[in-house]
């Protein structure tokens, strides 16, 4: 089993990335992963121009839905309050703990299953609920390995993704009373199932995220596989949805565009098994269905992200998960290197949102920009575009032109000696005498140069100036043949 | 301060900040546009698509007719080993099912969840259930849950049998739901299912029956009789 455990630490992103770079198992994992789900995908979109028209109105409907954000979480609020299901506003992680344990207290309930949520992963859910004696029982198969073997996910779409079958057999013998040691997958899944349906018989709360949230209908739209989405919304009393303010669409007609880009995109299936709308709890005569319907709504940095036109874009996404797929940084250094809820592109332009630039401003650099994350988006995010956006919005103190607002941590990864290079740079750079002097002394003082040059010598042979620069050369070959005219 | 008074304190603080962004609102999408330039196809190819769709979705569909299929049930369910079966009351189907010698011990969800959980979870090796229509592109099933067909009866049981009428196939997502209208009448829980349950979280290597059920089989009644 891979012992690498890269820590939950944006800040630590170069080390992260520097321990799983030398662990040949995990890179393999990653490498085979990547490829296996980009491949996926691209069978599901052979028609490049289809693929464009669809992807068109996808973003077409993300674009709109957030143009009249404001309004349609008023009119969203409205729809589900008029089919039972109470409606809490959330501005950050403790504000969205706080209402579950108020709902949990009222309940009586010690235990809660959850269907698979990355922003229950956002606020740290089970770890709050857990200091408040409240145990949170992660049902999707992945995220339940990790759970037991106290790990996180490392990929939105496949969380258990660094883990072999080898790891999971070792996990469950371990965790599972009366689970032998077996590396068959069929009966790997077997045991999980079993373990899970007592969860679900027992628990009072069943918490789950949302893929869509439906504004004219009042509706919650989950898309999943496993089951364990609509076992923790059916089952338990209590249902507890949570997601992130941006997830609303005007209209359910908005839903099968969006619903096919997702799963073609994130795992390359034209579907998924299941396709979970729900739209209040169990009504009079019902015979099963929880009978509280909650949902929180949580902003967590996502309104700074929505003030400027450009970063809104961030919030189109639909957690795919394609643009980490097509990362050539991500398949490299996977998932858990960037410390941070969301990895790879996507997380590489939310998290300056939700966690502020000083703390994330590495990610933003961890990109190539070759553009295969904007190429693949199914929403149409200018990811390349936004990256490079959040890079100067770390190096400048005053925002950007169309800014409003200094983002959180503006200007936090400007250091004085970047600033001072550049200065002297622009100085050499902009005048022709300058310039001249400078790449004479450079070509007669290069013996000086010093081999060791920070980070640029780390993998590539030290810069030392040519012995004679362009223009003198050129200058002595013009003087050789103009000799050789006149002779 | 109370978590209620938290809560409508953090609705206005975000509510007003989304708004002093002054978001101008884009025109409307066209999504009926989208879907109208495909053809709809005759029934006869919407059938083989759909059987075709949901057999890659490792679904059972047996096609059989209005008159036919209880008997067809009951060798399905031989074959399966079934032993209970559950229905709900008062449905389209229950009738025939009532009539039709099953071979199995025939459980109705006639009591609410809390008392049943000991059958659903323990005994019952077979849920029945109608469905509203199904979605040749995907070999989709819609189910539409009600009081008398309870959301677990599809969800609980290892295997899920379901009935489906060859004219209640439609071409796409997006055709069912504007022609049944969807938008103004949604029950507490849609479903579209595609599928037994599955996983590939273990290595990407796909399992059937994760959660919910491990099989599917869907009893196709052809509008015109099989013989």
């Amino acid at each position: 089993m891979s012992a690498v455990r890269p820590a939950a630490d944006p800040e630590a992103f170069k080390d992260n990335a520097r321990l799983v770079l030398a662990d040949p198992v995990l890179r393999r994992g990653f490498r085979g992963a990547m490829d296996y789900l980009a491949d996926k995908r691209a069978a599901q979109f052979p028609d490049h121009d289809a693929f464009e028209q669809l992807r068109g109105l996808g973003e077409h409907i993300r674009k709109r839905a957030l143009s009249q954000l404001p309004a349609l979480l008023e009119q969203l609020e409205s729809a589900l309050q008029a089919r039972g299901v109470q409606v809490h506003w959330a501005e950050d992680a403790a504000d969205a703990n706080r209402i579950f344990l108020d709902i949990a207290r009222r309940h009586d309930a010690s235990m809660m299953v959850k269907g698979k949520s990355m922003v229950s992963e956002e606020i740290e859910l089970n770890h709050r609920m857990q200091e408040h004696g409240v145990s949170c029982i992660e049902t999707d198969m992945g995220e339940y390995i990790l759970q037991l073997d106290g790990d996180r996910p490392s990929h939105i779409i496949m969380p258990a993704i660094h883990k072999t079958k080898e790891d999971v057999a070792a996990i469950f013998a371990e965790h599972i009373p009366g689970a032998g040691y077996t590396e068959d997958v069929d009966q790997l899944i077997a045991i999980g199932r079993a373990a899970l349906r007592d969860k679900f018989r027992q628990a009072r709360i069943g918490v789950s995220g949302v893929n869509f949230m439906v504004a004219e209908t009042g509706s919650l739209v989950l898309v999943e596989n496993e089951g364990n989405g609509r076992l923790s919304t059916t089952v338990p009393d209590v249902h507890i949805a949570i997601t992130g303010i941006e997830k609303v669409v005007e209209k359910l007609e908005h839903v099968p565009p969006l619903f096919t880009l997702l799963t073609r995109s994130a795992t390359g299936q034209a579907v998924t098994t299941y396709l979970n709308i729900i739209s209040g709890p169990r009504r009079d005569g019902e015979k099963d269905g929880p009978r509280e319907v909650h949902l929180v709504l949580l902003d967590n940095g996502r309104s700074q992200a929505f003030a400027e036109e450009h970063f809104r874009a961030t919030l189109q996404c639909i957690r795919c998960g394609a643009c980490m797929n097509h990362c050539p940084v991500y398949a490299r250094i996977g998932g858990l290197s960037y410390g941070t809820t969301y990895p790879g592109p996507i997380g590489a332009i939310i998290s300056p949102h939700l966690l502020g630039l000083a703390s994330t401003r590495d990610l933003p650099t961890a990109s190539s920009l070759c553009g295969a994350c904007g190429d693949v988006c199914p929403v149409g995010i200018p990811i390349p575009d936004l990256l490079m956006r959040l890079r100067e919005a770390g190096r400048h103190r005053t925002p950007a032109m169309q800014q409003r607002e200094a983002l959180k941590g503006q200007g936090s990864v400007r250091s004085i000696r970047e600033v001072f290079a550049w200065k002297a740079w622009r100085m050499l750079y902009a005048n022709a005498g300058r310039y001249r002097l400078f790449a004479w002394i450079a070509s007669r003082l290069r013996g000086l140069t010093p081999t060791r040059q920070g980070g640029w010598t780390r993998s590539r042979t030290p810069l030392i100036p040519a012995p004679r620069s362009l223009r003198e050369r050129l200058r002595s070959a013009r003087a050789t043949q103009r000799d050789a005219g006149e002779e | 301060m109370s978590v209620a008074a938290a809560s409508t304190r953090a609705r206005s603080a975000i509510l007003s900040r989304l708004r002093a962004a002054a978001p101008v609102a884009l025109p409307a999408p066209d999504v009926a546009a989208h879907y109208a330039s495909a053809d709809v196809p005759p029934q006869s190819v919407l059938r083989e698509r759909f059987i075709a769709q949901a057999r890659g979705w490792r679904a059972e569909v047996i096609e059989t007719d209005a008159d036919a299929w209880p008997s067809v049930l009951a060798d399905v369910l031989a074959a399966k080993g079934v032993r209970r079966l559950m229905a709900g009351r008062y449905t389209a189907i229950a009738d025939a099912l009532i009539a039709c010698e099953l071979g199995a011990a025939l459980d109705w969800y006639d009591a609410p969840i809390e008392t049943l959980k000991p059958v659903l979870f323990d005994t019952v090796d077979a849920g029945i259930t109608t469905t509203l229509g199904g979605i040749a592109e995907t070999g989709s099933l819609v189910l539409w849950p009600d009081a008398n067909e309870p959301r677990t009866l599809s969800l609980l049981p290892p295997l899920h049998i379901a009935v489906l009428r060859e004219d209640a196939l439609h071409p796409t997502l997006h055709a069912v739901m504007s022609q049944q209208d969807w938008a103004s009448g949604l029950p507490t829980n849609a479903l579209l299912v595609t599928g037994p349950s599955k996983t590939a979280d273990i290595q990407r290597l796909l399992v059937y029956g994760a959660h919910g059920p491990r099989e599917l089989v869907i009893l196709l009644l052809r509008t015109e009789p099989t013989a």
